[in-house]
């Protein structure tokens, strides 16, 4: 756009100019993280046997069935959280902010909710997809209640959305809550287990009805990554600057809502990713959303490609929800990271 | 004291006189089944909502589902004796009856003929029918033996292994490992459990399911309908790509008479035998 203000905030933000090289590394090692989760298993598929291509028609059916899907699908639901909750983080100005703000994991969790407890039995094709389509239904219910809360005194706000939030989101944790109670062991089984998050459902339909709506979506918040920077100076400020802030907001909140609402649908709830990979980017390369989304995008594709490949290998025949697994590696590390942030800064 | 001790004791041999007349409540499918088996339901004033066969103990009073029991839905039943499987609770709720008063009598929930055995004499000593319990246990036996024979003279590569999915809703099926009531039945029906990594129920790689080679699968009636049928189950890659799946071998048995443990164990054992011989 115009090209004077692209350059006075490149020069505020200085590290623009790690842009190609950090990219290019993530990039790298999602390859790396790829080739790794492409070759174990519980079934044996050595990476030299999958090269030469010498595969066994059983390992052919396993790998492109079940081992392929389920790989791309981490890479697009971690890179969905990721750059849906660093685009929450530039928009709510908040570093706390994550995708479940805006009602999505509380809104998914209620529906499937009431799809298992109350359901019953639903049969045909339909009734395996059923938690999927409550999820998607119930995360979008929530975030558009939400949103028309925070455009009640017809501009839209910021504050009244967190608040409203805050708010819809508890109600929606007491309806969970008591269809909990109403639940019996099987019920209560599953209901726990999908709020741990598991990727064990990746099928091709569910990868590509994830893909369509999540690449979409993070391309066009790639492309607003310029209007964020603009909007970290304040509201007022980027309405001074030429930003059409109410649009941008809707954008974001679509976007975000659309694209964790696929991923919470096809995986169930995967906490971490989306509130500490966008500080993890942040605290090593700094704030600049140009860097910043496309990286979080990456690291959250690794970081889930990673904690999935352990969730299914190392209690392997059984498997662990992956929502365990992303927090037990992250964790420790962004708390390295922000020792040593602290360190440096204290000059201890 | 010793008034109080003396009445105490001739009111409690009073009570265990006046069996027929007492007023019971079970807790837990396999006792009422137990229960209708020795004719004894007429002492029957309530159950829990797992207790729905025979078709009669459907219409008994509800107390709910025995995990989440509640004291004042038992206590306005006005029950002289809450007999009860160890799997009922929850603990509060069963500290909360003892402390009204309620006579509980806990039994271990079974896993094996000796319990199912063990869980009637001791039912049979509550409603003073020893003789039809008699009866009872020695049609089991028999049936056992006929099970055996037709067990014993399977060769072993024939045994069939089974993979017993409690339910499958299109992510990680969740499968029964050892030291679950699945894995009892189907070893008791001479087939074997193809989960041999970890105890109880757990959701399964889709990978390892195909990697146990399953010949059958094994499910509840209700948990197929969940999964979407038996067709949608078959389209899962984690089930169609294994030898069960190939070949369309999916077994579906109603969840009481498969894993509860009650007086038609043997036979639900010998249904499953057959089962997995006429594929």
């Amino acid at each position: 756009m115009n090209s004077r203000m692209r350059k006075a905030i490149t020069i505020s933000l200085p590290f623009i100019k790690f842009k190609a090289p950090v990219l290019l590394l993530l990039t790298g090692l999602l390859l790396v993280a790829t080739a790794i989760a492409a070759s174990t298993g519980a079934v044996s598929i050595p990476l030299e046997t999958f090269l030469s291509g010498d595969l066994s028609s059983s390992q052919k059916a396993v790998f492109s069935f079940i081992r392929l899907p389920r790989i791309l699908l981490a890479i697009i639901v971690g890179a969905s959280l990721a750059v849906s909750g660093a685009a929450m983080q530039g928009l709510f100005r908040n570093p706390l902010a994550d995708p479940g703000l805006i009602g999505i994991s509380s809104g998914a969790s209620l529906g499937v909710a009431v799809v298992i407890v109350l359901g019953g039995p639903i049969t045909g094709v339909f009734g395996f997809y059923s938690l999927s389509v409550a999820a998607f239904v119930g995360g979008l219910i929530t975030c558009l209640l939400i949103f028309r809360f925070a455009r009640l005194n017809g501009t839209f706000s910021v504050i009244y959305m967190l608040l409203a939030g805050i708010a819809i989101n508890a109600l929606a944790g007491s309806g969970t809550g008591f269809l909990t109670y109403l639940s019996n062991d099987e019920q209560l089984r599953s209901l726990t287990f999908w709020t741990m998050g598991s990727l064990g459902g990746a099928l091709w339909p569910a990868v590509i009805v994830a893909a369509t709506v999540v690449i979409p979506s993070t391309i066009l918040l790639i492309k607003n990554a310029r209007k964020l920077n603009v909007l970290l100076l304040g509201e007022q400020e980027a309405q001074y600057l030429g930003i059409d802030s109410e649009n941008l907001k809707r954008i974001i909140i679509i976007c975000t809502a659309l694209s964790v609402g696929a991923a919470v649908a096809v995986s169930g709830i995967i906490g971490f990713v989306g509130l500490v990979v966008p500080h993890l980017i942040r605290l090593t390369v700094g704030p600049d959303h140009h860097l910043l989304i496309p990286a979080s995008a990456l690291l959250g594709a690794i970081l889930l490609l990673a904690a999935d490949t352990f969730a299914r290998t190392i209690i392997s025949p059984a498997e662990m929800p992956v929502g365990i697994l992303t927090s037990l590696i992250g964790g420790p590390f962004f708390l390295w990271l922000l020792m040593k942030q602290y360190a440096g800064r204290c000059g201890i | 004291m010793k008034i109080i001790l003396t009445c105490s004791f001739l009111l409690c041999a009073l009570s265990a006189q006046s069996g027929e007349r007492q007023r019971m409540i079970t807790i837990g499918g396999a006792l009422t089944e137990i229960v209708y088996a020795l004719e004894g339901e007429s002492s029957l004033v309530g159950s829990d909502t797992t207790s729905y066969y025979p078709v009669e103990a459907m219409k008994l009073p509800k107390v709910g589902y025995l995990r989440t029991l509640s004291a004042e839905g038992i206590l306005s039943l006005n029950p002289d004796l809450v007999i009860l499987t160890d799997e009922a609770g929850p603990p509060p709720v069963l500290r909360q009856l003892k402390s009204a008063g309620v006579n509980l009598r806990t039994l271990k929930a079974g896993r094996s003929l000796d319990d199912v055995k063990r869980n009637i004499k001791s039912i049979a000593k509550i409603l003073h029918r020893e003789k039809k319990a008699g009866a009872l246990i020695r049609r089991i036996d028999k049936a056992n033996e006929t099970l055996s024979q037709m067990t014993g003279n399977t060769p072993y590569p024939k045994t069939k292994k089974v993979m017993f999915i409690l339910q499958h809703g299109g992510g990680a099926p969740m499968v029964a490992g050892t030291d679950t009531a699945a894995d009892s039945i189907i070893k008791l029906s001479g087939a074997k459990n193809v989960v041999e990594g970890y105890a109880g129920y757990k959701p399964l790689t889709p990978e390892a399911a195909i990697s146990l080679n399953p010949d059958v699968i094994l499910t509840t009636i209700r948990g197929l309908k969940q999964a979407g049928g038996k067709e949608t189950l078959l389209k899962n890659p984690s089930i169609s790509l294994t030898p069960a799946g190939r070949n369309g071998h999916v077994i579906a048995m109603d969840s009481l008479l498969l894993l509860a443990f009650g007086p038609r164990t043997v036979e639900a054992a010998l249904e499953l035998n057959q089962a997995c011989q006429g594929l």
